[in-house]
């Protein structure tokens, strides 16, 4: 067990050295960092002199030791354009970022793991068929397109909830939605089919032969066990959700860290977009690191399985 | 419905994956139908489009589709903000979405299967460290690095295919180093390496045919995940440039009028959904009918 957890995180720390490295290409990708940081009418005096201030005649690999060794302590320089640090600015907007996720998020399961629990159950009936074709609209459905939807029936039609921006409750509801359809959408199918998958196990028919009520056997012997694979699906999610996070915050104005990396990507702030991609990216390392953790937790049998390959 | 109630209905005591055949069947000819009309409209665009896409009629700007009081028989499903009529420009923005869909599935198809093939082969250290490459890629938030690196590069056709295949080949990796896996182990394969059968050759003559399947199926679903994803880069201005119309451009255009001309932003949207939702259902299809057992 021990062994199984040092293992995890020590490919953790190997996955995070190599994000570490595409974050770095990405600012060397042109050939000349110069060419990205400035603006194309720069003049040569200005880029001379930022090739100094970063150390770009030094070899390729001290200065990728360099920007690693500032990384680690959260150090990705400051922000051209609000001249801040990066990761104060990163700081500022994580929470409105991880607001949004976790609501979109909770509205899924909260959603998609009674609807295709209940699915699977009644089997055939018009509630699973209804749900199967919610779920392929949902997988169907681009986030963005969604998002242009809701504002245009609840906020501009309706008027119910605000078209933009992030102030209280009301104001979350449809970028929420928007965001959490597909991941609705998939946790749906996934529930549906591990409940269909458990009912089909020898024990639930043991049990059936026992004499146990029908009610017993669901929700005491099979829902448990239908819902060991969600969590890892959660840690995927999460991090899916965190990439789509961008998109939903760029339609619906949401001032996280999604809409602040668009904005950095469009005003040529690369030390900034390298600090957010890092940043996410650990984010969805730990995440998932913990949620293995917790997987194991709840079926140690993995440890087994996994330690083989 | 109500028959729920009853134990039976609750325990099927059938194979659990085998699938309904005639909801199956009515749903693939669904999405084969409408694949096969959108490929069609893409293919022979310049035929079908009763308009130049870009062709600006300014005094015609703005009409909703014909069924509303100011549509005009011209212009089935209305005009934009310059007067360029919405049909045309939607059966012209499907070569870009179909186009650049197809490429980067295949493009990235090639890197990924090479990738998984040589990490399931050969496992040991090859295999650890494709798969944590796999995972670095897994890690970073695609869509900024797509980001990123087009706007770095440049937005054009090309590098967006580029970025969207170095993006997303780890899907196909991972399923064929899996599937790999336990092919090497079967004894056709033995049996070729004791014929003095190189790597290389029983690699492709006789562990790749056999992985074949879920790779078919990854493609297909892939393909469907790229629409959506080469619309993205599009919405977000990153994507093939005006003047070619694609549908996310087309949507990001149409955001400033949805209060106005709620058509501008909603039907290049449906278009891209209904392409989807097809081709998740010959995806779905495909499995089902290939192999059921897949679990992807």
């Amino acid at each position: 067990m021990l062994a199984y957890v040092l293992r995890r995180l020590l490919q953790s720390v190997l996955v995070l050295l190599g994000v570490s490295v595409i974050v770095f290409g990405l600012l060397h990708l042109t050939g000349d960092p110069t060419r990205l940081l400035l603006p194309l009418e720069a003049r040569e005096e200005d880029v001379r002199q930022l090739r100094a201030l970063l150390g770009l005649d030094d070899p390729l690999w001290v200065q990728y030791l360099r920007f690693l060794s500032r990384a680690v302590r959260g150090d990705f320089g400051l922000s051209f354009k609000h001249q801040v640090p990066a990761l104060t600015l990163i700081l500022q907007t994580l929470p409105a970022t991880l607001e949004l996720t976790a609501a979109g998020l909770g509205l899924a399961l909260a959603v998609a793991v009674p609807a295709g629990i209940l699915a699977a159950l009644r089997r055939n009936s018009l509630l699973d068929v209804i749900c199967s074709v919610g779920v392929l609209m949902g997988q169907a459905m681009p986030v963005y397109w969604l998002g242009l939807l809701l504002i245009m029936v609840f906020a501009v039609g309706l008027g119910w909830f605000p078209a933009a921006g992030r102030d209280g409750l009301a104001s979350l509801v449809l970028p929420a939605t928007a965001l959490g359809a597909f991941s609705m959408a998939r946790i749906a199918r996934m529930a549906r089919s591990g409940m269909l998958e458990v009912l089909a196990q020898d024990y639930v028919r043991t049990a059936r032969a026992a004499g146990l009520r029908t009610f017993v056997i669901t929700y005491k012997y099979a829902l448990k066990n239908a819902a060991i694979p969600l969590v890892t699906i959660v840690g995927l999610e999460f991090g899916i959700l965190l990439g789509g996070a961008v998109i939903t915050e760029t339609v619906f104005a949401w001032p996280g860290v999604g809409r602040l990396a668009v904005d950095a990507i469009f005003s040529r702030d690369y030390p900034l977009v390298q600090a957010i991609v890092a940043m996410l990216s650990t984010l969805f390392v730990l995440i998932n690191l913990a949620m293995d953790l917790v997987y194991t937790y709840l079926d140690p049998r993995i440890v087994f399985v996994r330690g083989k390959q | 419905m109500s028959e729920a109630a009853s134990p039976a209905a609750v325990a099927p005591l059938g194979p659990v994956a085998a699938p309904v055949r005639r909801r199956v069947s009515f749903r693939a000819a669904f999405g084969i139908t409408v694949l096969l009309l959108m490929g069609g409209a893409a293919l022979a665009a310049p035929q079908i489009a009763p308009w130049d896409p870009g062709r600006q009629m300014l005094a015609k700007r703005l009409r909703p589709p014909v069924w509303e009081a100011r549509g005009l028989a011209e212009h089935p499903l209305g005009t934009d903000h310059l007067g360029r009529d919405i049909l045309s420009r939607i059966v012209y923005g499907g070569r870009i979405s179909l186009g650049v869909g197809l490429s980067a599935v295949t493009l990235s198809g090639l890197i990924g299967v090479s990738l998984g093939l040589l990490a399931g082969f050969h496992g040991g250290r090859t295999d650890a460290f494709i798969m944590r490459v796999v995972d670095v890629f897994l890690a970073i938030p695609y869509i900024l690095l797509a980001m990123g690196v087009v706007f770095a590069l440049g937005p054009s056709l090309l590098n967006v295919i580029l970025v969207m295949a170095v993006t997303r080949w780890v899907q196909f990796a991972r399923i064929v180093r899996a599937d790999v896996l336990s092919i090497r182990e079967r004894e056709f394969v033995s049996g070729a390496r004791a014929r003095g059968n190189r790597s290389m050759r029983l690699l492709l003559r006789h562990v790749l045919p056999n992985a074949l399947t879920p790779i078919i199926v990854v493609a297909t679903l892939e393909l469907a995940f790229m629409i959506i994803y080469e619309s993205a880069l599009s919405f977000l201005g990153l994507g093939v440039q005006p003047p070619t119309p694609t549908w996310g451009w087309m949507l990001a255009d149409g955001r400033n009028y949805i209060a106005t001309a709620w058509w501008l932003a909603t039907l290049p949207g449906l278009a891209i959904m209904l392409t989807v939702l097809a081709v998740n259902l010959l995806g779905d299809w495909l499995r089902d009918t290939l192999d059921p057992r897949l679990k992807i």
